[in-house]
């Protein structure tokens, strides 16, 4: 190509760039800087030397992070609160939007949608705040109907440890699926309607119909949406299971994110170095993770993210 | 759908159709249910709800937790804080979001592609939190109102769903046409393109306004003075680590708060905190999906 013409072009472009300028400044500091100050993970962090003048260990840190003794805690403490979220996180939405697409337009099918978006309006500090107040052994929900029942006080769920998975999960179901299923209902309301025409004619059930219409025509988006979602599977979300989190049952809430934080700002002596390399180690595997899950998906249904 | 009607259902669909109904409710008052309980023990007298007596409805209803609520001054400059976090916030999100957006919904644009390629990396890939707070620091924003609006100005999600919203949405005629009376981009973008995207920036704004209000992350991470805190760090404290302990509360409140006050004021707090973004929620519901869908195409 003539390079007068490509120059041409571009500065025809000149005020679009002008546009771009801010937003790109921005992007490198506040997003390509954190990458590069993930250097720090091969450095003995000091805050003398800082970001780029500590002194380099080279893979020091992955070394004493991967023979810690709570590595295989922390890497199986997160497998099992993604996977179980990744199941039901999954499969809850599809079947309330399958349910919602079998009813006739209405009072009730508007009412149950707009009932389940509530929730996700809710932030993360008072849900968990709710949850603390309806679990509550004492004043709750939970501890007044036990007691109706049994005369008896239930235990604190909150320092049960094996309770925390499922209060993660469902409190998060209970959040999100509504919400999570907008984008199926979207989907199975543009689908042909012919099909159910044709097919009812055949003498079709509705359950039939769902199976062999319904879900065909939502597959797409949910892969898209499963390739998404694996690509966490190792990020447990910071920010809830800190709230939920205590001393009793951080031998099943103790995750990689959570381990960051409190091995570094929750520490006494923080080490920063230390706690980047762990934070590292989580987003190169998720990097690798999705990457791969694409590709896959890429190959046996031609539906993927790039 | 008219002609549906008319088909007699057959037995197993009557069955079929009854199932889904009893799911589909038992759905909505699974979701319905905490919250009614939550917004009853609000409104209801401390001893009643502290013995457990408030299932459904209130028990001897009382608003004593909502003044004690709004006589709580740490709740009062947690609501001030966080309006200022949601406006300011918000209106930095969109201007920043539309100026990235509208040059690269722009196929013509020479370097498109790779520039797009740079922001959809930060999606997948990201320094994580010890290098994001270093930053922070050296930047001397720690401890500013600066901490809580700049670093997540653009949330590239939100800024692919207004740009393909661009992308598909306006039609290219227009351009064209625009060009050849001499409009230059800017103003093309100030006096076609936004007036034709109401929509869509209804949505990104909602978004935006209600991910400001609810979070408390980088004001835990970034901020140390009480003065500046969000209500939901105020809200952190009080409802989840007990370092706010009754006796403190009650100093707050009054001298002689009625015995179990706390655990009211809790629920009357998250019905307080919640409402807010409850009652911007109709007015953009239609919108909503429609956001969600343009993100979706895109995936």
């Amino acid at each position: 190509m003539p390079n007068r013409k490509k120059w041409n072009r571009i500065w025809r472009a000149r005020q679009l760039y002008l546009l771009l300028l801010l937003p790109l400044v921005w992007l490198i500091i506040f997003k390509y800087v954190p990458m590069a100050g993930l250097q720090i993970a091969f450095r003995n962090y000091s805050n003398r030397g800082g970001i780029w003048g500590s002194k380099w260990v080279g893979f020091q840190n992955f070394k004493k992070f991967f023979s810690d003794r709570q590595f295989s805690t922390l890497i199986i403490n997160t497998l099992r609160i993604s996977l179980y979220q990744l199941a039901v996180g999954f499969i809850v939405p599809i079947i309330l939007a399958l349910a919602l697409n079998v009813m006739k337009n209405g009072i009730f099918k508007k009412t149950v949608q707009t009932l389940t978006y509530i929730p996700h309006f809710i932030s993360v500090v008072v849900l968990v705040g709710m949850l603390l107040q309806l679990i509550n052994p004492v004043v709750g929900l939970y501890g007044a109907v036990y007691q109706a029942l049994t005369g008896t006080r239930p235990v604190d769920i909150l320092s049960n440890p094996a309770s925390f998975p499922h209060l993660y999960v469902w409190s998060g179901i209970w959040q999100n699926a509504g919400w999570g299923s907008i984008i199926y209902v979207a989907a199975l309301a543009n689908s042909d309607q012919q099909l159910h025409e044709a097919a009812q004619i055949d003498g079709a059930s509705r359950l039939q119909r769902v199976w062999h219409i319904d879900i065909p025509t939502i597959l797409p988006t949910a892969t898209i949406l499963l390739i998404m979602d694996a690509g966490k599977v190792m990020s447990v979300g910071f920010e809830k299971v800190f709230l939920l989190q205590n001393g009793l049952n951080l031998s099943y809430s103790e995750v990689l994110s959570t381990y960051v934080y409190n091995k570094s700002f929750g520490a006494g002596i923080p080490n920063f170095s230390f706690s980047t390399a762990a934070g590292m180690f989580n987003s190169v595997i998720n990097l690798i993770l999705i990457t791969v899950v694409n590709k896959i998906a890429k190959k046996l249904s031609d539906t993927s993210l790039w | 759908m008219k002609k549906a009607k008319k088909v007699r259902l057959s037995f197993s669909d009557k069955v079929f159709y009854s199932a889904v109904t009893v799911f589909l409710t038992f759905m909505g008052l699974i979701v319905l249910y905490p919250l009614i309980n939550v917004v009853s023990c609000s409104f209801s007298k401390p001893e009643a709800v502290i013995s457990g007596d408030v299932i459904l409805l209130p028990v001897e209803f009382t608003l004593e937790g909502y003044m004690a609520v709004f006589r709580t001054n740490r709740v009062l400059l947690g609501f001030r804080n966080s309006a200022f976090y949601t406006v300011a916030g918000t209106l930095i999100n969109l201007f920043m979001t539309i100026i990235c957006a509208y040059p690269l919904s722009r196929r013509d644009l020479p370097g498109q592609g790779r520039i797009m390629m740079l922001f959809t990396f930060t999606m997948i890939f990201g320094g994580g939190m010890i290098p994001n707070y270093l930053l922070i620091k050296d930047l001397h924003m720690l401890n500013t109102v600066w901490a809580l609006l700049i670093p997540g100005a653009i949330a590239v999600y939100h800024m692919i769903v207004m740009k393909t919203f661009f992308q598909s949405s306006i039609p290219g005629e227009l351009l064209e046409a625009s060009q050849i009376d001499g409009c230059t981009d800017i103003k093309y973008l100030t006096e076609v393109v936004l007036p034709l995207s109401k929509s869509i920036i209804a949505v990104v704004t909602l978004y935006y306004a209600v991910g400001h209000w609810n979070a408390y992350f980088s004001a835990f991470m970034y901020l140390s003075d009480q003065n500046l805190y969000p209500l939901q760090l105020f809200l952190r404290e009080i409802l989840i680590s007990s370092k706010v302990d009754a006796a403190m509360l009650a100093d707050d409140i009054s001298n002689k708060a009625s015995y179990g006050l706390e655990y009211v004021l809790k629920y009357s707090l998250i019905v307080v905190a919640t409402v807010p973004m409850l009652i911007i929620y109709p007015f953009v519901q239609k919108h909503f999906v429609k956001g969600v869908m343009i993100g979706a195409v895109k995936g």
